[in-house]
């Protein structure tokens, strides 16, 4: 038996008639009686000390309530922003985490650090007071580059981080590897940029503060994809206020991608100001501020040496990372080019050894952390480029090359020699699908059509891995994580047999409204539109690690799965109680329970009803229908899959075309295929952008933004993208409930890697992210 | 201030704006029409598109006041006698949107692209929503949407 | 955006004595509202010219096609006229920005801020077009005088462009990849007077190139051009191209433009 909307249908979104109509409640359309707003002053320069700073003439100006600077915040005891992730170096020292103060106190360390914060009756009267604050900045030398800035003699920009070095981190067997490749007969070396990049959700940032003298509460809205743990950040270590007197709420959020995970001084900055002048405050980010200040992703520069023998084996990989940080560490960022990173290095082969070393820094730039995919998509551009590079040293087909070198199906579990314990999967098959369904074999015919017109054509694959659903709390706390992260969640029925699902989970784009209704309905045999999931609010849901590493299904849906369970262990003895049997012989699916051997039954629905009014009920039973569950996962989820792309290239003007693009993609057990497919086109749309369109430039010199709009930061246009064709495979997660696996990231992760194989195999020379038209016509014709 | 007067959704409406007020902020400020969205500041994102006289119009490029007796439709007002467009109920079937936050411009641009092209081909639909970004749906299913509705809307 | 005040006359005379020493005249405002926007600019006043009906229209008469400065790149893309006279014409204007853009831009307000990157230069420099103003009448090459320059003095507007009807001509461009403006667009027109290539884009205005006028002016081949070079020097360099690139495109668009021309 089936359930209509239940797991496995391709269920139209519950969510998109308010999207559709204009009713969606974005924090920009909130408002509050008697709001004020707020306005940054910003940072003109890359790095300088601030020597003082005036407010006279700006407190002054028309509608001004107040104007604060970094010295009032530490006046009123709030700390600095933190990283919540501890990596250690390979001395045993701990990461350096330089002070980060919301607003700066002494100096300014990139363009766009925060100075001072003005409120005023309109936006318009907070940025002309803000002119007219006066900053006695003295300049200073800054380095954006990574390489640069470790390098001896770098200007200095943080005191506790001498030489600008973060952590100098290892991981894997360096003596093991080293003994494989004196064993090689062949290396592959190569050298990678991974480009710096922009998130850009649509919706750009967005702070609300409220602060309700008579109880002490403040209410922070805001643009967050978790906010309890933005709760506990700013409880705990900014002393903004205890968590009982502190709301969050994230209401409808216009995407995320990473960029909203972190705790930013704007929002702290607007809650705390909320307070001093006793009125809500509303601060919103214009899309020039989000490029300075939303945290930028990937920034790494990579050496890398794979070690085969006679046969196309794969023996050894060795691989040394240089990671930018940016000018301050933001939430998560130490764990990006680490535990994300190098765990994930031996991608889907069999690699007896394997060896790490990533050494992080500061530089004068926005600070950078997780971007959809975060660390596994660096992970994957080094491990697929090198398979490619490789096969073609070994005058190798590379998906011959890769199909020799997969984990077999039957090894699992497979423990890599990166700390990773592989649950399921089957590479193989994936990799073949994705080749039949672009044709491999007639790419010989096609690139000769191609070349009749004088087109280049190229074809590239990646054959990728991540580790997502995270994760288990035992596990990543043993690598240095500062918080657990399980979720949490709440299945309550409503005595007329309606149901509110609260999550931890939250929604900014991933149809959570829908997909977790659908595993009600399907495990509760409740209609979907009686079904309400509830996120995004600290007061109403009990706790919630919130949305990232493509965990919300993984960890957030197994929560629901185990409320559900606590709900038909319950629903089993009213059950057995009004039907007169013994709980042993109920039997229960799709929220009818039955007497095994009769034709007696119950809806859950009447059940529920029993349990509100109980009237006939068992005496020992609690009444109500409401369930609580946390769930800590057992392991990661590690979904994978080949994607493989095929471009044909105008020599005369460099200028890359995305002919066709196939992905076999394995996520375990769907809830929602449309949804999935949803999620997998909107990731390898931001692959593209990576490889050929995006990149954030700084000025090396000056450390002003270059690529600062829309104007400059070229995003993917629906011009610049092919239709995808779309498939999956299906070995299911063995680790979770529900045999699901994460969909979210796994496009952002394959893409680059597959997209730069194909431009690659066409113009015959390696080149570096974002393809841009210059760069290909300089490899063209470079000789 | 100055007294700008036109016929939004249907309705008209007059306030006293200031000069320097955009079209986008009389329509969510003054009228609390907010499904209208500001996702950039040059221009591009295009989440802020509205028909000005019937065409698609950047909503933050034009100034309140030089849509001075104009007739403006926003989103609010795309559905008729409680009957989604075609074009909201394509956006809807073939999850045209993720987080929703570009939808109502890009729903605005695509109405428009129909009207000049009614029959457009998928090359044709992706040339003419240049002005509208999305970073979620990679615009696979946003086409796919336009091209579900062009059809429906009898091209 | 600094507060300032409004005007919106209905004739140009009006509009030109209104207009103060620190105001500015507001045609489509794509450009203007923009730089306004980001407090790049400040203004007293702006005169907004969208209720002068004699700034609009198109009108072709013999051998000459007439555009109102206040008309829009659709306008002049969905023209007829346009269509039947220049067509290059009417497809640089379908690809100028993008359709919202297209609804509200006007070839007045394009011209008079002389973006390096604009396309509608390089039509009125190629095509040999006249800038008619309130006071008098402009060729376009002395009216493109350099990087955001035109020739207009500080009360003086653009009331309409004529463009005499070309043999044949043709447009192409390569736009930067973010903005969708031309990095390097070459107008190439084959008029009685001869053959004009007109570079957009590429240098910081607009400007003719004579070495593959006279090229073409003896084989109006695509051929005849791929292979003549541009000097790098003068052209513009920034994150998007280099100057050399944009040499090298100068040399590829302008046998582009050749083709279109037919």
């Amino acid at each position: 038996m089936s359930v209509e909307n239940g797991i496995g249908a391709p269920v139209r979104r519950k969510e998109d008639q308010r999207f559709i109509t204009g009713n969606g409640h974005y924090l920009d359309d909130m408002n509050k009686v008697g709001q004020a707003y707020g306005y940054f002053l910003r940072s003109p320069h890359a790095f300088a000390k601030i020597k003082g700073i005036d407010l006279n003439a700006a407190k002054a100006a028309p509608g001004v309530v107040d104007i604060f600077t970094g010295q009032d915040m530490v006046a009123d005891g709030i700390g600095g922003l933190i990283c919540g992730w501890g990596i250690t170096s390979k001395d045993g020292t701990p990461h350096k985490a330089p002070p980060h103060n919301s607003l700066a106190v002494d100096a300014v360390r990139h363009v766009g650090d925060q100075v001072a914060f003005v409120v005023a009756e309109t936006l318009q009267q907070a940025k002309d007071a803000a002119e007219l604050i006066e900053v006695d900045y003295e300049p200073l030398t800054p380095v954006t580059n990574i390489a640069k800035a470790l390098a001896p003699g770098a200007p200095q920009i943080h005191e506790e981080a001498p030489g600008n070095l973060c952590f100098d981190w290892e991981l894997g067997d360096k003596a093991a590897t080293d003994t494989a490749f004196a064993k090689a007969a062949h290396v592959t070396k190569l050298d990678l940029v991974n480009n710096r990049l922009s998130p850009n959700p649509m919706e750009p940032r967005a702070a609300l503060g409220d602060y309700d003298a008579g109880t002490g509460e403040l209410t922070l809205y805001t643009t967050s994809q978790n906010p309890h743990v933005a709760r506990l950040i700013m409880s705990a270590f900014l002393a903004i206020a205890p968590e009982n007197k502190l709301r969050v709420v994230a209401p409808d959020v216009g995407g995320g991608f990473g960029s909203k995970i972190f705790v930013y001084a704007e929002e702290t900055t607007t809650i705390w100001a909320a307070k001093k002048v006793n009125r809500p405050v509303k601060w919103t980010s214009d899309r020039s501020e989000a490029f300075l200040t939303d945290a930028h992703g990937r920034d790494h520069v990579t050496h890398a040496e794979l070690a085969t023998d006679a046969d196309g084996k794969i023996l050894g990989f060795k691989v040394s990372t240089k990671a930018n940080m940016g000018a301050y560490l933001s939430t998560f960022a130490s764990a990006v080019p680490t535990y994300l990173y190098g765990t994930l290095l031996s991608g889907q082969y069999k690699i007896p050894s394997i060896y790490c070393e990533v050494q992080a820094g500061f530089t004068n730039t926005t600070a950078v952390d997780a971007y959809r995919g975060a660390g596994r998509p660096e992970a994957t551009y080094v491990v697929e480029r090198i398979m490619d590079t490789a096969a073609r040293d070994l005058n190798m087909d590379p998906t011959e090359f890769r199909l020799k070198n997969f984990i077999p199906s039957d090894a699992y579990p497979y423990e890599t020699p990166v700390i990773m314990t592989y649950d399921a999967g089957d590479y193989a098959t994936a990799m073949n699908m994705a080749k039949d369904m672009i044709d491999y074999s007639g790419f010989t015919a096609r690139k000769a059509k191609s070349e009749a017109n004088g087109k280049l054509r190229g074809i590239g694959s990646a054959a990728y891995i991540e580790a997502c659903g995270i994760a288990p709390s035992a596990a990543v706390g043993s690598l240095g994580a500062g918080v657990g992260l399980w979720e949490s969640a709440e299945v309550r029925f409503n005595p007329t047999g309606s149901v509110t699902v609260f999550t931890g989970s939250h929604s900014h784009g991933q149809g959570h409204e829908t997909t977790f209704a659908q595993i009600i309905s399907d495990k509760l045999g409740v209609d979907i539109n009686s079904v309400e999931v509830v996120h995004g609010d600290t007061d109403k849901v009990p706790f919630g690690m919130g949305t990232y590493g493509s965990r919300s299904l993984a960890v957030g849906g197994s929560a629901i799965v185990k409320a559900v369970d606590k709900i038909v262990e319950k629903s089993k003895k009213i059950a057995a109680h009004l039907m007169e049997a013994s709980v042993e012989d109920i039997e229960h699916e799709h929220g009818v329970f039955s007497v095994a051997g009769t034709d007696k039954k119950l809806t859950m629905g009447e059940i529920a009803f029993a349990a509100y009014v109980p009237h006939n009920y068992p005496a020992d039973l609690e009444p109500g229908m409401a369930e609580n569950a946390f769930y800590d996962p057992l392991n990661f989820t590690f979904p994978a899959g080949t994607h493989i792309a095929e471009v044909e290239i105008d020599p005369a003007t460099g200028v890359v075309e995305i002919v066709d693009w196939a992905a076999a993609d394995d996520f375990g057990n769907i809830i929602n295929p449309m949804i999935v497919e949803g999620q997998v086109h909107g990731g390898v749309a931001q692959g593209i952008g990576q490889a050929l369109l995006e990149g954030v430039q700084y000025d090396e010199e000056s450390g002003q933004l270059l690529t600062g709009s829309y104007m400059d930061y070229c995003m993917p246009r629906a011009d610049n993208l092919p239709s995808f064709r779309i498939a999956t495979t299906n070995t299911p997660c063995p680790s979770n409930p529900l045999g699901v696996k994460g969909c979210g990231e796994a496009g952002a992760i394959a893409a680059p890697a597959a997209l730069m194989n194909a431009i690659v195999n066409a113009i015959g020379r390696d080149i570096d992210m974002p393809a841009t038209p210059e760069k290909v016509w300089r490899a063209i014709n470079t000789h | 201030m100055t007294t700008v007067s036109m016929t939004v959704n249907g309705k008209k409406v007059s306030a006293d704006v200031a000069p320097n007020t955009l079209l986008v902020q009389f329509i969510r400020e003054n009228l609390r029409l907010t499904g209208t969205h500001v996702g950039c500041d040059t221009s591009q994102c295009g989440a802020c598109t509205v028909h000005v006289n019937g065409d698609s119009v950047k909503s933050c490029t034009m100034l309140a006041l030089q849509a001075e007796g104009a007739e403006v439709k926003t989103i609010e007002g795309l559905a008729a006698n409680g009957e989604l467009h075609p074009m909201q109920a394509a956006f809807k079937e073939n999850h045209g949107l993720q987080c929703g936050f570009c939808t109502p411009g890009m729903i605005m641009s695509a109405v428009d692209l129909v009207k000049r092209n009614p029959n457009p081909s998928e090359e044709t639909i992706r040339t003419e929503l240049e002005g509208n970004i999305c970073r979620c749906t990679g615009y696979h299913n946003i086409v796919k949407s336009v091209k579900s509705a062009a059809e429906n809307m009898g091209g | 955006m600094y507060s300032f005040d409004y005007e919106r006359p209905s004739g140009v005379n009006e509009a030109a004595s209104a207009l103060g020493e620190d105001d500015k005249f507001l045609a489509g405002g794509q450009t203007l509202l923009p730089t306004l926007k980001l407090r790049l600019s400040q203004v007293d006043k702006l005169v907004d010219l969208g209720a002068i009906g004699e700034l609009k229209g198109i009108a072709k008469s013999g051998s000459e096609l007439t555009i109102g400065a206040m008309t829009t790149h659709v306008t002049v893309a969905n023209s007829g006229d346009v269509k039947s006279a220049i067509p290059a014409l009417g497809s640089l204007a379908a690809h100028i920005g993008d359709a919202q853009v297209r609804n509200r831009g006007t070839i007045g307000g394009s011209i008079a801020n002389n973006d390096p990157a604009a396309d509608y230069p390089a039509a009125l420099v190629a095509l040999g077009a006249t800038v008619h103003t309130n006071k008098r009448s402009i060729s376009a090459e002395d009216f493109f005088v350099d990087l955001f320059e035109t020739a207009l003095e500080d009360d003086e507007l653009v009331t309409k462009v004529s463009f005499p009807i070309p043999e044949k001509a043709g447009y192409a461009k390569f736009p930067n990849p973010a903005s969708r403006f031309a990095l390097v667009g070459v107008f190439v027109a084959k008029t009685a007077s001869g053959v004009r290539v007109a570079v957009t884009g590429a240098g910081p205005s607009v400007f003719r190139q004579s070495d593959m006028e006279a090229a073409l002016g003896s084989n109006f081949a695509a051929d005849a051009v791929s292979g003549i070079k541009t000097d790098a020097s003068g052209l513009n360099s920034d994150i998007h191209a280099s100057a050399d690139y944009r040499s090298h495109l100068i040399s590829v668009m302008a046998a582009r433009a050749v083709t279109a021309a037919g």
